[in-house]
């Protein structure tokens, strides 16, 4: 580390955060923000139909009415894609990519696009996309994942002959000795439901064509410099003509990961007509149109000695792709494949991943992305496995708790650090069981119309996506670095140039906190720009919670890059060694000599004169960082939950939920905590309340939030939380990774407290999301 | 078309509308008040939600003929002579805001809840704040701050 350890430091205070002032006083700048004069409004025409043909479209009408400028159809634009949407993530080489297009004339999800109109406004634009006349021949559609991999199921894409997307598995055998061999073998099936991430900002995009053939895209997406290239390469542009901005972007949880339809058709059309072209989603829109989550069947197999000691862990999973595959659907699965053994030391790991086609939304990236639907299985059976041994559920995790790190995991990863029991004393400690215990055991004997039960979590998780030569090696199509630049101004002002695009996360001050403590100047001095490709060109941007574990280290190898490089011209002014310099506080001085000094705000401003600068030395003082990363982030902890359960009614209630984390070293506390809320809230939200629903015929029966439960406060309890610190060895900073923990860990604590408190009925597990109609019937169906 | 007049944050509006113009859209597309966002087509989110006549609403769920003669107040005419609001100083303080998309509606609904001497409790924070969807923060520090903003108040009247 930089000397800077004296000084009052940032790093690890609650500093304010300076985005919240526009964002207050409604001076946000989201896209639909945005209406440069001249603006054209943009909507698209969906298909109702999971499956169907188009047989003929008539947009004359449509072409006639009040202030449309142009309707297009999927073949008036066929010459305008030089490429098919992507995919970034073969993961096998003989995966099924069927080509998909920002239009088509044969649906395979209802919400596929079949034309677009152009008007002067959106409610133009609304009322002539009413009168384009798609004449559809709708098929047969499947739905069910399950059944989609039978013999003589319907097929999605009828040329691939099977619905099968993929294969993938990760098999290892330590021991030699078969699972079917153990003491006791658990084997549980489990069903993740679809989820709809539902930021609460839509998407939107506007595209923004210059003078000179070039064209600015403004988006509500996480990844500006993923979709410069993407949308460059898809529509044969040059990368240099397009700039990509993510202004005030309102959440994201992994839904506005991705390359859209809509961005593609957005430049594409802004081009053709010259003006620029606004999209914005509507939520009933966004049901269809943007990407879903999990949707998973996964049978999950423990095999233990008699005395508890976990010998094996086997997962077969069929993934739901989705109609077809977007940015990184069909590596959903495999951001958790290596986890599959959750934080246990256990030798032997077998993993199969089925990728599915079904006439669905596609699914992509969602908060925790593949180790949410990894914790869930391997708790829930944890529990079980406690349950058959007649042991303790704390005490079977005890036993088979990683304890000493680094850990090579029987997947083959190595996790960096960690101290998985002091997470899990932290968490009894908080906790009062006994306390719980008793309640529950009173209202037992009393019998209660309200049950209590108590769930557990001890999980980890991999994330900071990512070493870019595993990314290679699992064939991921691009890196996993991030890069930063710091650059000291003339007044002593600093710009700080981050490739993470946040959304919520809270860079502009995070790395604010970063940068002041290790140049050593007022934070305030710190400018924190991102989001814009126009100023930083490149960056990895902001997901898989890699934006601190990656670009917030990239940040700190900058800030290195600069206090060297002032050290040389401070050695070269003062005719010293630069061995001889300290650096502390931002003030360098000779060591044993402090009376001479001079800040780096004046080698700064020397550096920009450049009067005085070593021979062959650049002028001015800045730098620039690429990180790629070593390892993964492992993050880990455990949670509990408590859970009130209404007997007559079937409604599951949280009473308390308390967290440990453990996420390294911490810049900012509030923002760690706000990321945890956030997470946990995902997470119980997962166990209790959403799910999205299609019918046989892919109808999307949950299809708006009138339907579709996001739950606000009244359904929620405040949390308690609590961490604890094992710094990464990996990153200089000792940081890890935080905006996914909570959702990873939180659904099986929620869904084990319901279990436990209905156990004394006989109820052994209910599928998620436990509502009120699920609970009723599994104590019924336990009654019976 | 109708012609209204409306006052939106102490200014005098006349407007000829289409009956069909939500408020909404005539705060952000007639007035330029951007600040007011659109989260959802079924009055759900609460992301519009401003003051009527000192009452909270969904400005998506009004058309904008209907507020002829009303008294609007929108998150850009909380803060007065640079100052925040009490209710956007507990926000930022207590770290009540991730992404902010939901945040001017949530700050206005939590204003109208603590004004009406509604904000008396975390749960009664909670039931009255349930038209107000947050994807980010899990509510935990909106409770706070609207207990915090809320005590504020109670001390200053």
């Amino acid at each position: 580390m930089s000397a800077t350890d004296e000084r009052a430091s940032y790093v690890g205070a609650p500093v304010k955060r300076r985005e919240d002032r526009s964002l207050l006083t409604g001076r946000g700048t989201f896209v639909d923000n945005m209406a440069p004069a001249g603006t054209l409004a943009m909507v698209v025409v969906r298909s109702p139909y999971a499956s169907a043909r188009v047989a003929g479209i008539s947009a004359d009408e449509a072409r006639e009415a009040d202030g449309v400028v142009a309707v297009f159809t999927a073949a008036d634009l066929r010459e305008d894609w030089k490429a098919a949407m992507p995919c970034a993530w073969p993961v096998t080489e003989e995966m099924k990519n069927p080509p998909h297009y920002p239009l088509t004339d044969t649906p395979r999800y209802q919400g596929d696009g079949v034309a677009v109109v152009i008007a002067e406004s959106r409610a133009q634009a609304k009322d002539a996309a009413e009168l384009v006349e798609v004449d559809y021949e709708p098929g047969e559609a499947i739905v069910d994942v399950a059944k989609a991999l039978e013999d003589g199921a319907t097929l999605v894409h009828d040329d691939l002959g099977t619905n099968e997307c993929y294969v993938w598995r990760l098999d290892t055998d330590a021991t030699g000795q078969t699972l079917e061999d153990a003491d006791v073998v658990v084997t549980r099936r489990y069903v993740q439901p679809r989820l709809i991430p539902n930021a609460i900002e839509p998407r939107g995009m506007l595209a923004v064509p210059g003078p000179l053939g070039d064209m600015t895209l403004y988006s509500a997406t996480q990844v500006p410099h993923i979709l410069r290239v993407l949308v460059a390469a898809t529509l044969g542009m040059h990368e240099t003509k397009l700039r990509v901005v993510a202004p005030d972007v309102g959440g994201g949880f992994g839904s506005k990961l991705d390359v859209y339809a809509e961005e593609l058709l957005a430049v594409a059309l802004a081009a053709r007509l010259g003006r620029p072209v606004k999209w914005i989603e509507e939520r009933s829109e966004n049901y269809v149109s943007t990407i879903h989550g999990r949707d998973f069947v996964t049978e999950y197999t423990l095999a233990a000695t008699k005395d508890g000691t976990i010998t094996h862990c086997r997962a077969k999973v069929i993934a739901a792709m989705g109609a077809y595959l977007q940015l990184v659907t069909p590596g959903i699965p495999l951001l958790g494949a290596w986890i599959y053994a959750g934080p246990y030391a256990i030798p032997n790991y077998s993993v199969e991943f089925r990728g599915v086609f079904t006439n669905t939304t596609p699914t992509d990236a969602y908060r925790g992305a593949g180790r949410p639907e990894a914790t869930y299985v391997i708790e829930r059976t944890i529990d079980a496995l406690a349950d058959e041994l007649g042991m303790d559920r704390i005490e079977l995790r005890r036993k088979n708790l990683i304890s000493d790190f680094p850990f090579t995991l029987a997947s083959g990863l190595t996790i960096d650090s960690g101290d998985y029991h002091a997470s899990l004393d932290r968490l009894l400690e908080v906790l009062d069981l006994d306390g719980i215990r008793s309640d529950q055991a009173r209202r037992r004997e009393n019998g209660d119309v309200k049950q209590l039960g108590v769930g557990f979590s001890t999980y980890n998780e991999m994330c900071g996506l990512a070493p870019s030569r595993i990314l290679g090696a699992i064939r991921y199509a691009a890196g996993g670095w991030d890069q930063a630049t710091i650059r000291c101004l003339p007044t002593g002002s600093v710009q700080v140039i981050t490739g993470t695009s946040p959304h919520g996360q809270s860079h502009e001050t995070a790395w604010a906190q970063i940068v002041a403590d290790q140049l050593g100047c007022d934070i305030d001095a710190v400018e924190v720009l991102h989001g814009d490709t126009s100023i930083s060109s490149i960056g990895m941007d902001t997901y898989g919670s890699r934006s601190l574990p990656v670009g917030g280290v990239a940040l700190w190898h900058a800030g290195e890059k600069i206090i060297e490089k002032a050290r040389q011209i401070v050695a070269h002014q003062w005719e010293v060694s630069t061995d001889d310099l300290e650096f502390r506080d931002g003030t360098f001085s000779v060591k044993g000599s402090p009376d001479k000094e001079t800040t780096l705000a004046a080698v700064s401003f020397g550096a920009w004169a450049a009067h005085d600068l070593p021979d062959g030395m650049e002028p001015t003082l800045e730098a620039t960082a690429v990180y790629d990363p070593p390892n993964f982030s492992w993050p880990a902890g455990a949670h509990a939950a408590v859970v009130e359960v209404d007997t007559e009614t079937g409604d599951a209630r949280l009473v308390r939920y308390v967290a440990v984390d453990d996420v390294g070293a911490v810049v900012n506390p509030v923002i760690v905590d706000g990321q945890v809320h956030g997470g946990i809230t995902q997470g119980i939200s997962t166990a209790l309340y959403e799910e999205a629903v299609y019918d046989e015929d892919g109808n999307m029966l949950t299809a708006n939030l009138m339907s579709y439960l996001v739950p606000s406060a009244a359904e929620l309890p405040s949390y308690e939380l609590e961490r604890t610190e094992s710094r990464s060895p990996t990153n200089p900073l000792g940081v890890k990774g935080v905006g996914e923990t909570g959702t990873i860990a939180a659904a099986p604590a929620v869904i084990g407290a319901v279990v436990d408190a209905l156990s004394h009925l006989g109820v052994k597990d209910i599928q998620m999301p436990a509502t009120p109609e699920r609970v009723w019937r599994a104590i019924e169906e336990a009654q019976a | 078309m109708r012609t209204i007049a409306l006052t939106v944050n102490g200014t005098r509006h006349e407007l000829e509308l289409e009956p069909r113009e939500l408020l909404v859209y005539v705060l952000r597309e007639r007035l330029g008040l951007t600040g007011t966002n659109v989260g959802c087509d079924t009055s759900s989110c609460g992301s519009c939600t401003v003051l009527v006549d000192g009452a909270s609403a969904k400005a998506c769920t009004l058309l904008g003929v209907q507020v002829d003669g009303a008294e609007i107040t929108t998150i850009e005419g909380l803060a007065a002579n640079g100052e925040l609001h009490p209710v956007q100083q507990a926000f930022h303080d207590h770290h009540a805001l991730q992404c902010g998309f939901c945040t001017p509606g949530m700050v206005m609904a939590a204003v109208s809840l603590i004004e009406h001497g509604e904000a008396t409790s975390d749960d009664a924070i909670r039931e009255g704040l349930e038209g107000n969807l947050c994807r980010c923060t899990g509510y935990h520090n909106i409770v706070v701050a609207v207990r915090e903003a809320a005590a504020t108040a109670g001390r200053a009247s």
